[in-house]
């Protein structure tokens, strides 16, 4: 199971956060200020893995933006990478050739693509179509609630 | 602004928002937040960014709370709020309208209001309780994307006590028709069986539902919870293994639709979590890993792609192979395929690679002697998470000859590290290698404390002091010890303490004041004077100040000590640290009163604690069972409580396998990863008491570790007699090369043109890493035709044993073991060999486990011989009767002509008494072996029948259990009989007996090894014990050891005790003392001297259990054995 996923800009500024166990603000505060440091001393040419506490630590940079997935420690790492991986894919297809920028100013975006993508952290969708599909009729919607037709769009 | 245009502006999706209020200026909200973004990444103090932001909360907190405030504005609001909070500024302030933007705004609205509520509370937050009506309402919403939401939030953050409100809706949705829905219902089972799995255990029937869903996607979430199911309860899950495999090898035969494929690799999720579930399934057990060898191989086979994630499948498939009950091919494969990852040039995947290594090792070291080249140059790689990983592989591979080196290179780690956690972690196993090889002890554990400082696990330095005064075999030995821990402390000290860690001070001090009077000519006086500079150090925490004075305490006896201690107590009598008063204190009383000193703290002498603590409480029967007969429910520990939930809500009354809490010893690589990893404890450790081996053993001791496969089950048909003769005349190739090797044996120089590319001093290196690893695999270098070396040592793999291995590496692997200084021994040992060819019939040393080692942890059974000579008897055995075995398991109607055939040859003395079915335990080509237990009144004989199958070659045996036994021949077509008379160390449910058994045909060739095992319960120690009612109730008295239960009770109409008492009589052989009225008392003692009492008593139809014993474990032991005694018929 995944426990959290940061991402963070190449200065260790905080992009997005999401924790799939509770954790108090503290602990996250803590957990947060570890992965900067720990992830971004890392020297190039090393591996994407690392070990803390009890937890396997896998993370990739893409451009100027590291990502950092948590996992629990029986969990396969490079497939943790590529969880990684099929959320920039998801990323890139809805805002289109993302950067750093596109997170910045539409987070909440990136939110709603990662809460289709996984799930009490665990893998709920791996379709790059199903996700955006999903997402784009949310966002369709409009102020009255008459809205069928995207419905049928989204689960037909 | 006109109407038309504002809805104009709306209809374009979720882009604008305008403000309403009067005057400010329109702005939509994505410029107002990418206005704050860009106003913070202008600023260039931390101090700016927080004024700003306090600003902007400010106004935001202003407009929230403004009754004008429309819900989209709201939105706009939240998403500020949740940006502001993601720097690390709260806005608790906004919390509750997030709750109430979930609440009432539209789905828009709605969604981001449930986002902002999951992102801004955790678990616990009481605003929460808001949230569950919202929750509610919008599960029975007719908007599915209203229900998808409210099911994701439910996944996210959701009160715990409040599940039961909700649960029968979201079950409902499992039945609903949208596939997404009935998905997301799923993971958030799956979540709700997580954090309260006793409230979805009545709906198991509904997760086999979604299994068998016609959506792959629904099915593929409902695996998340069966993985953890069969965690923690595989047997119940067994005959879900045909179904599982039935999946995979749909996804692997590309079935599924192409949505999901990633990267044209076929669902790699569902894959691995299929390969997952069945090594769960698969683990130590046959018949149901045979189910799924097909489709591993399929699988294997397909992920041929070089991709990052056919990799990532391959791992997970390796571990597998490796988890379940082993097939050679599969092995074959796997091995192969680790190859792959180890020598991979991508660092991520040689890194799992390394994982895959350390977690086969266990069960094949050898593997770790293939690719010896590169863990060398892993060792020294950059990344320090490489570093990491190998060391924990080499740790894996310790044994004595080895230890010194890799204990160097983790102390070389351990320098550089900065990681706390590393520190930490890598400290701990040093420690435990110094406890488990104690010779180089005293100076590791040194290096250990003062590079693991204080953040090590107080453990360790508690056991280093618990040894250091319980000591090791002599007293000399142990005084010479404690001297040389004395000196050099008192060294350290002069030196500069106050660069030493605090724990490290407080072990000197502790050693310091029990043993400084071992060196005669060492003032006490000077030891003083040196814990005084101590207290007066700034750095010394009160703590270690605490240990300093009781260091003085212990010191002050002679004249010149005792002003300097009053003047210390003087000082620190009046400090605010109440510990450090109350220790100046004592001082300051015993240093006055030296008769009263000399009383407590006996100078050279240890204090032998009078007083006897009754950690049994008897005192308390009275009022116990006072309140027993009152109607109050017997007392249960809190470990039975929980088992007895747990065993409540599975289907299955089985416990499975070792339940029972002593099964926690047996350790396997989940254990080492579960997340106390923190703890010294490993796999290693788990044959931690058996000291008997130390320094005599040069193997690998992997009894901790559940054996998977045995030598049998892969290697079996890969040694037969052919192959043994292929060996026997080297290849005029080969030979050479032989003969050079053995040359540079001689002059102890490495042969350069065997292995140029590697150089010398690595391969020093890997000598000395990987040095007896291979003991294993015997090895017989053959030099000429007739001659016969034996350096079993030495590592090298036998020939043909491995259709793999290269010549070249055959080659290479002496020559690198011969440049080992480690391994001079052996090279004289070599040299002598080759000067004198050893007699073929003559006793071969042997460097193998001799004690008979028990597989299951923690080391309880002790075997001795019955006498100095095996009982031998070569009888010819009738050949019709005698049914060859092969590596499948045999019919039972082959066992049974087996057990008839072998019976006649039990010992005369033994067959008067019952004996248990004799079972094959092994066999070779020309080789079976076979064994009973026989119970007699006051032992347990292991009868061990080697039957030799070949026609006429004559058979050379040599059995290691518990002891070596001399070499003897066995003719052909004849058995020979051993036995051995097993008693308890300490008990457990089961135990198993491993062995090992060398053998050459015809005698003088090449030898070969058998290991074997064998598995014989508790209940085969347990006889009846016949005491009075009088004795027993003074023994029960005097037990501390004890565990209560309830029990079923056999269902008869008039004396259900009496008859569950004869039932469990009938099983275990126990003693019923008395039966008075509901109560009934039995007896039953461990072989002759380790008693167990057992009061039993009638309460609401069950039977209250209460065992006693002087033994620890036994009552639990035994427990387990009356509960499995009364569920079968």
């Amino acid at each position: 199971m995944m426990r959290f996923l940061l991402l963070f800009s190449r200065q260790g500024k905080l992009r997005l956060q999401k924790w799939f166990t509770p954790i108090t603000e503290r602990e996250k505060k803590k957990i947060i200020r570890d992965m900067t440091t720990l992830v971004l001393a890392r020297q190039p040419r090393s591996c994407n893995f690392l070990q803390w506490k009890d937890l396997k630590i896998i993370y990739k940079r893409y451009a100027s933006l590291y990502f950092c997935l948590a996992v629990e420690n029986q969990e396969n790492e490079l497939l943790a990478l590529e969880v990684i991986h099929r959320y920039v894919e998801l990323l890139d297809k809805y805002f289109g050739n993302v950067c750093e920028l596109d997170i910045i100013f539409n987070f909440e975006k990136a939110y709603f693509i990662l809460d289709e993508f996984l799930m009490g952290g665990e893998i709920q969708e791996t379709s790059k179509q199903m996700v955006n599909r999903s997402i784009e009729a949310s966002d369709m919607l409009q102020e009255d609630d008459s809205s069928e037709w995207y419905e049928v769009e989204l689960f037909g | 602004m006109s109407d038309v245009v504002e809805k104009t502006l709306t209809a374009l999706p979720s882009l604008l928002s305008l403000d309403s209020q009067p005057g400010s200026a329109k702005l939509s909200s994505t410029a107002k937040l990418g206005n704050l973004i860009r106003g913070i990444t202008e600023l260039t103090s931390k101090h700016e960014e927080e004024k700003l932001i306090q600003h902007e909360l400010a106004s935001i907190k202003e407009q929230v709370s403004s009754p004008n405030t429309t819900m989209r504005q709201m939105r706009e609001l939240m998403v500020r709020a949740v940006y502001c909070e993601m720097l690390g500024y709260e806005a608790s302030f906004s919390y509750i309208h997030a709750i109430k933007l979930a609440q009432q705004g539209n789905v828009l609205e709605k969604r981001v209001g449930y986002l902002a509520v999951s992102l801004f509370l955790n678990e616990s937050h009481e605003l929460l309780l808001l949230l569950v009506n919202t929750v509610l309402k919008d599960l029975q919403s007719t908007n599915l994307i209203e229900v998808c939401m409210a099911l994701t939030v439910v996944c996210q953050i959701f009160p715990k006590d409040m599940i039961p409100v909700i649960l029968p809706i979201v079950e409902e949705k499992l039945n609903h028709p949208k596939e997404i829905i009935r998905r997301k219902a799923v993971l958030a089972l799956h979540k709700f069986y997580l954090i309260a799995p006793n409230q979805v255990q009545h709906i198991h029937n509904k997760f086999r539902k979604a299994l068998c869903d016609k959506d792959p996607g629904v099915m593929t979430a409902s695996l998340h919870i069966y993985l953890q199911l069969i965690q923690e309860n595989a047997e119940a899950y067994k005959d879900l293994t045909a179904s599982f495999v039935t999946i995979l090898k749909q996804v692997v035969g590309g079935k599924l639709p192409m949505d999901f494929n990633y990267h044209s690799v076929p669902a790699p999720w569902l894959q691995i979590q299929l390969l997952r579930i069945l090594s769960l399934l698969g683990k130590n057990d046959q018949r149901t890993s045979e189910v799924m060898y097909e489709v591993l191989d399929e699988s294997l086979r397909r992920a041929e792609m070089n991709h990052n994630i056919t990799y990532a499948i391959l791992y997970e498939c390796v571990k597998c192979v490796y988890t379940i009950h082993p097939k050679s091919e599969l092995l074959e494969k796997a091995a192969k395929c680790i190859g792959n990852f180890v020598l991979s040039p991508k660092i991520n995947l040689k890194y799992l690679g390394l994982k895959a290594l350390t977690y086969v090792v266990q069960q094949d070291p050898k593997l770790a002697l293939q690719h010896q080249m590169t863990i060398i140059e892993c060792l020294d790689h950059s990344d320090v998470i490489i570093k990491r990983e190998t060391l924990e592989l080499l740790f894996r591979i310790t044994n004595a000859q080895n230890v010194t080196v890799i204990v160097e290179k983790m102390l070389d780690f351990l320098r550089l590290s900065k990681d706390d956690h590393m520190t930490i972690d890598i400290v701990g196993k040093v420690a435990e290698l110094a406890e488990k090889y104690p010779f180089k002890h005293y100076s590791t554990m040194n290096a250990v404390f003062s590079l693991g400082g204080d953040m090590m696990q107080p453990e360790i330095p508690n056991g280093f002091l618990k040894l250091l005064s319980e000591g090791f075999d002599s007293e000399e030995e142990d005084r010479k010890l404690r001297l040389f821990a004395v000196s050099s402390y008192i060294s350290l000290l002069q030196g500069e303490p106050s660069k030493l860690p605090q724990r490290f001070l407080q072990v000197i001090c502790w050693v310091l004041g029990e043993y400084s009077f071992l060196k005669e000519d060492l003032e006490p006086s000077v030891v003083l004077g040196l814990l005084t500079k101590l207290l007066d150090m700034k750095s010394s925490s009160s703590e270690t100040k605490s240990w300093v004075l009781v260091a003085m305490t212990k010191l002050c006896w002679s004249e010149a000590a005792v002003s300097e201690a009053q003047q210390v107590a003087e000082t620190y009598s009046s400090s605010f640290d109440t510990t450090l008063r109350q220790r100046a204190q004592e001082l300051q009383h015993l240093s006055r009163d030296s008769q009263l000193h000399s009383r407590v703290l006996p100078p050279g002498g240890r204090l032998e604690p009078d007083e006897v603590v009754d950690s049994s409480l008897s005192f308390l029967d009275g009022f116990v069972s006072e309140a027993l007969s009152a109607g109050a429910a017997p007392y249960k520990p809190l470990h039975q409580r929980q088992e007895e939930l747990s065993r409540s809500k599975v289907l299955s009354l089985e416990p499975y396998g070792l339940s029972l809490p002593i099964s926690t010893s047996s350790c396997s690589i989940t254990d080492r990863q579960s997340p106390t990893l923190l703890s010294t404890s490993s796999g290693l450790s788990g044959d931690g008491t058996d000291f008997s081996h130390r320094g005599s053993s040069t193997t690998l001791r992997l009894d901790g570790v559940k054996r998977v496969w045995g030598r049998e089950g892969y290697l079996a048909q890969k040694k037969p007699v052919e192959e043994v003769a292929q060996v026997e005349v080297p290849s005029p190739l080969r030979s050479p090369s032989q003969q050079g090797d053995a040359n540079s044996c001689r002059s102890k120089t490495p042969t350069p043109t065997a292995n140029p590319e590697c150089d010398q001093e690595k391969q020093q290196l890997a000598s000395s890493l990987f040095g007896g690893l291979s003991s294993q695999s015997s090895v017989c270098l053959i030099s000429g035709a007739a001659k016969m070396v034996n350096i079993q040592r030495f590592r090298r793999k036998a020939k043909g044993q491995r259709s793999s291995s290269t010549t070249n590496e055959q080659r290479a692997n002496p020559t690198v073991s011969s440049a080992s200084a480690v391994d001079n021994l052996l090279c004289n040992n070599l040299l002598e060999a080759d000067t004198e060819p050893i007699n073929s019939s003559a006793k071969q040393t042997f460097q193998h486990p001799h004690s008979l080692s028990v597989a299951n942890g923690a080391c309880d059974a002790e075997a001795i011989l019955t006498d100095g000579d095996p009982k031998e008897r070569n009888q010819p055995l009738s050949s019709e009767d005698f049914v060859e075995a092969d590596d499948s398991p045999p019919r039972e109607d082959q066992e049974r002509s087996k057990d008839s055939c072998l019976t006649p040859h039990l010992p005369a003395e033994l067959s008067g008494f019952s004996h248990s079915e004799i079972i094959p335990l092994c066999s070779s080509q020309s080789l079976d072996l076979s064994a009973c237990h026989v119970q007699t009144d006051n032992s347990v004989v292991l009868v061990v029948f080697i039957t030799n199958t070949s026609e006429d070659a004559n058979l050379q045996i040599q059995v290691f259990c518990v002891c070596e036994s001399p070499v003897e021949e066995v003719r052909g077509r004849s058995v020979s009989v051993r036995q051995y008379s097993l008693t308890v160390k300490m008990p457990l449910v089961h135990f198993e007996l491993v062995g090992m058994l060398s053998y050459s045909i015809p005698a003088g060739m090449p030898q070969a090894m058998m290991q074997f095992s064998y598995k014989l319960p508790l209940t085969s120690f347990i006889r009846p014990l016949t005491v009075s009612t009088e004795e027993y109730g003074s023994m029960w008295l005097a037990f501390s050891h004890d565990t209560k239960q309830n029990l079923t009770l056999i269902k008869e109409e008039r004396e259900p005790l009496t008859a569950t008492l004869n039932a469990l009589n009938k099983k275990l052989s126990l003693h019923v003392v008395e039966i008075i009225g509901v109560e009934g008392l039995v007896a039953c003692s461990l072989l002759q001297d380790q008693p167990c009492l057992m009061h039993c008593r009638v309460h609401a139809g069950r039977l209250a259990v209460w065992l006693r014993s002087p033994v620890p474990d036994l009552p639990d032991c035994l427990l387990y054995h009356c509960q499995r005694a009364l569920q079968e018929p």
